[in-house]
């Protein structure tokens, strides 16, 4: 006998309950720790190609009149070779020229010019929000497909595991204080976008098992469901491992500027094959139990 | 039997696919455009006018052509100007070019006007013609920017009206000069001097041949990289890709052996699509279109694990190879389908309702889902039944099902 998953859902359903509260809990009181994308003021990402050294890089910048906040330096990249400058106020066109030659003459090995961004936080919220808009929407449009293909259950217990992924990458970068920035929306999408492909081919596998089979019990349906989780293990386990060998590969080659990007793609990922096994299905069991259960009592009355 | 006819079809495509990818991706791959994250450039987002302005869609498109013009006498080549909501346009350039300069030229105003001693507006940048050229002074040197009038009748008009008399030009409401008309100018060509160098005369020459702006622009929000910065994220990502595929070949290979070895040569074929697809619509690539090619690569990757695992249970329950594959293929297939068509429809929504990077990893999330149907379902099943077909190979080892697996019925 293998190891039985769906009798188990409490554990994973407390397990996740959990990261998601906790991260609730940590998004509330700490909130994300947003990029200048969603701040007034400039970012500068330097290359450094040497050891970062905070002092330098401070003494570089007030020597020619910007003046940096006592946060405003960090370090970034694989070997801590990139500097990250945040400014609270915007830099212009004639600043940003001025910094790449001091930038140049102070680290000559740098890359100059080094990444400006400056947004304005309008934009960068709106940018956000229409972003939360189109996931929101693209769920809509997944449980209407899936609603008519399968049935509406599978759809909204497929929804619950997408929204957890997006949510658990969403507190990892809360609970880390990675910097969150334009290009992390885009991470979320990939997420979103695994997370509902994994999920579909396993309830596929359980509505083929479900048609050829008669459930009257609530153990019958466990017993199914759980032969195919079984089933289809060789496949989720592959096809993450695939998925994963390309995101890890640009994780620890794709260089600096996709360095995080590439480390929410990673909980993601997992996430997502997680939570189409140990998530989504126990959802779909709990849900059909319960009609199943309300159908039994009905044909006893009858 | 060894169908020597169906080997030979699967030998013609295979190399087939190997000689079209080897000898035509490097080309199609160059003509691929990048985005400024991976080639450097800089991004702006402008808003248009005064915030209080009511703007129409022609206003909208005056400005946008006014900032080509600009594009094109900075000489940048393909650039990106759309318009957005709420009066906004964003202009990207990439490629290597001064980006100081080529950021404080596009939205720069260029408001040149001739007035009368008594103020009145007599002719203004619109009467020229857009071939102003920087000359220095025969005499003195001093900068001058040669102009031409589209309608010389019009200038002889107003010389004659004021000879004698001081006509003043007026840059950005500042007189820059204020010279008497000596004479009545009949052919419509006139200098202005009053620049301060060289320098500032040729960019007041290019300033007006691209026209003025109908509306001042504003700074919103930039991004810029440099052009080492840009080309270190693409090499370093195009190694890591080339890595994190080689890997993946590799495991398809140690897992699915013969079958695996076909999914390599479709995801060959995928990449080599995908390519051609990006370079024939002249869509960008930047580092969000690539998160959308990596979960690409992930798609297709399932497809071929899904049918193999169904062809692998199949061989378990002790059918030959042929009804195996046969069957274990149209068994993956309504799978595959059904998960492509849910992330399509995700990506479809996405395009339409997202906008800027969201909008990017929709459209390369589109395409590579359209492209992996072709090449991890169609390609990659016609090359596996035809081989299997040719009775070549009868060890199911060889597809990954150990003997002793197999049920014998």
């Amino acid at each position: 006998m293998k190891f039985a998953i769906v009798a188990r859902r409490k554990w994973f359903f407390m397990l996740s309950g959990t990261i998601t509260v906790a991260g609730l809990i940590v998004l509330l009181i700490f909130g994300l720790n947003l990029g200048t994308d969603f701040k007034s003021g400039s970012q500068v990402q330097i290359v450094l190609n040497q050891p970062y050294n905070a002092v330098a890089i401070r003494s570089m910048f007030e020597k020619h009149g910007f003046a940096v906040g006592p946060e405003g330096i960090t370090a970034g990249g694989t070997n801590n070779e990139m500097a990250i400058v945040r400014l609270s106020y915007p830099l212009t066109n004639l600043q940003e020229g001025k910094l790449n030659t001091a930038i140049h003459a102070t680290f000559p090995k740098a890359l100059v010019p080094p990444e400006y961004s400056t947004v304005d936080p309008i934009i960068a919220q709106e940018q956000s929000q229409t972003a939360v808009l189109a996931v929101l929407l693209a769920s809509l449009g997944i449980v209407i497909y899936v609603a008519i293909r399968f049935e509406f259950r599978f759809a909204v217990a497929g929804i619950v595991a997408l929204m957890h992924d997006a949510f658990i990458v969403i507190s990892v970068f809360a609970l880390l204080r990675i910097e969150v920035d334009l290009p992390f929306i885009a991470a979320v999408l990939t997420i979103v976008g695994y997370s509902i492909n994994d999920t579909i081919v396993i309830f596929d596998r359980i509505r083929e098992n479900v048609k050829g089979a008669k459930i009257k019990t609530f153990q019958e349906l466990e017993a199914l469901v759980d032969h195919s989780l079984w089933q289809t293990m060789a496949r989720s386990i592959n096809t993450v491992l695939t998925v994963l060998f390309a995101a890890m590969s640009l994780f620890f080659f794709g260089g600096d500027p996709i360095h995080d990007f590439c480390f929410a793609l990673l909980v993601g990922l997992i996430s997502g094959a997680y939570s189409s096994i140990f998530i989504a299905s126990p959802i779909w069991v709990t849900w059909r139990g319960r009609s199943l259960a309300r159908g039994r009592d009905a044909a006893v009355k009858a | 039997m060894i169908k020597w006819g169906r080997l030979t079809m699967f030998i013609v495509l295979v190399v087939m696919i190997f000689a079209i990818v080897i000898s035509t991706s490097s080309k199609l791959y160059s003509k691929i455009p990048l985005g400024l994250d991976l080639q450097g450039g800089f991004t702006v987002l402008y808003q248009v006018g005064n915030s209080n302005q009511v703007l129409t869609a022609n206003d909208m498109s005056a400005t946008v052509a006014a900032l080509e013009n600009r594009v094109n006498e900075i000489g940048v080549s393909e650039p990106s100007i759309e318009v957005e909501n709420g009066n906004r346009i964003s202009v990207s350039l990439a490629g290597q070019f001064n980006q100081v300069s080529a950021r404080s030229f596009l939205s720069k105003e260029a408001n040149l006007v001739f007035k009368s001693p008594q103020g009145k507006i007599l002719m203004t940048g619109k009467d020229l013609e857009s071939n102003a050229h920087y000359e220095s002074d025969p005499t003195t040197g001093a900068p001058e920017v040669v102009v031409q009038f589209k309608n010389p009748a019009l200038f002889q008009q107003v010389t004659q009206t004021y000879l004698h008399q001081p006509v003043s030009i007026w840059l950005n409401n500042k007189m820059i000069d204020n010279p008497v008309i000596q004479d009545v100018i009949t052919n419509g060509q006139a200098t202005i001097s009053g620049s301060s160098s060289a320098q500032s005369a040729i960019q007041l020459a290019q300033l007006l041949n691209a026209g003025a702006l109908p509306f001042p622009l504003h700074e919103l929000s930039s991004t810029s990289v440099g052009p080492t910065l840009g080309q270190a994220a693409l090499h370093s990502t195009l190694l890591a890709g080339a890595i994190g595929v080689s890997l993946i070949f590799l495991f398809m290979i140690l897992m699915y052996r013969l079958p695996g070895l076909i999914a390599v040569v479709a995801l060959v074929a995928y990449s080599y699509v995908l390519i051609a697809v990006f370079a024939g619509m002249q869509v960008t690539l930047t580092l969000t279109g690539l998160a959308a090619l990596v979960l690409g690569i992930g798609m297709a990757v399932d497809a071929n694990i899904i049918t193999y695992e169904r062809i692998k249970d199949e061989l378990r329950n002790g059918k030959s190879l042929q009804s195996s594959v046969i069957l274990g293929q149209r068994k993956a297939i309504r799978t595959i389908l059904d998960s492509n068509i849910t992330t399509l429809i995700a990506g479809i929504v996405m395009y339409i309702y997202g906008t800027g990077d969201v909008r990017g990893f929709a459209v390369a999330l589109i395409a590579s889902i359209l492209v992996s149907l072709l090449t991890a379902v169609f390609l990659s099943r016609t090359l596996l039944l035809q081989f299997t077909k040719a009775n070549v190979v009868k060890n199911t080892w060889l597809f990954g099902v150990r003997r002793k697996a197999v049920n014998s019925q």
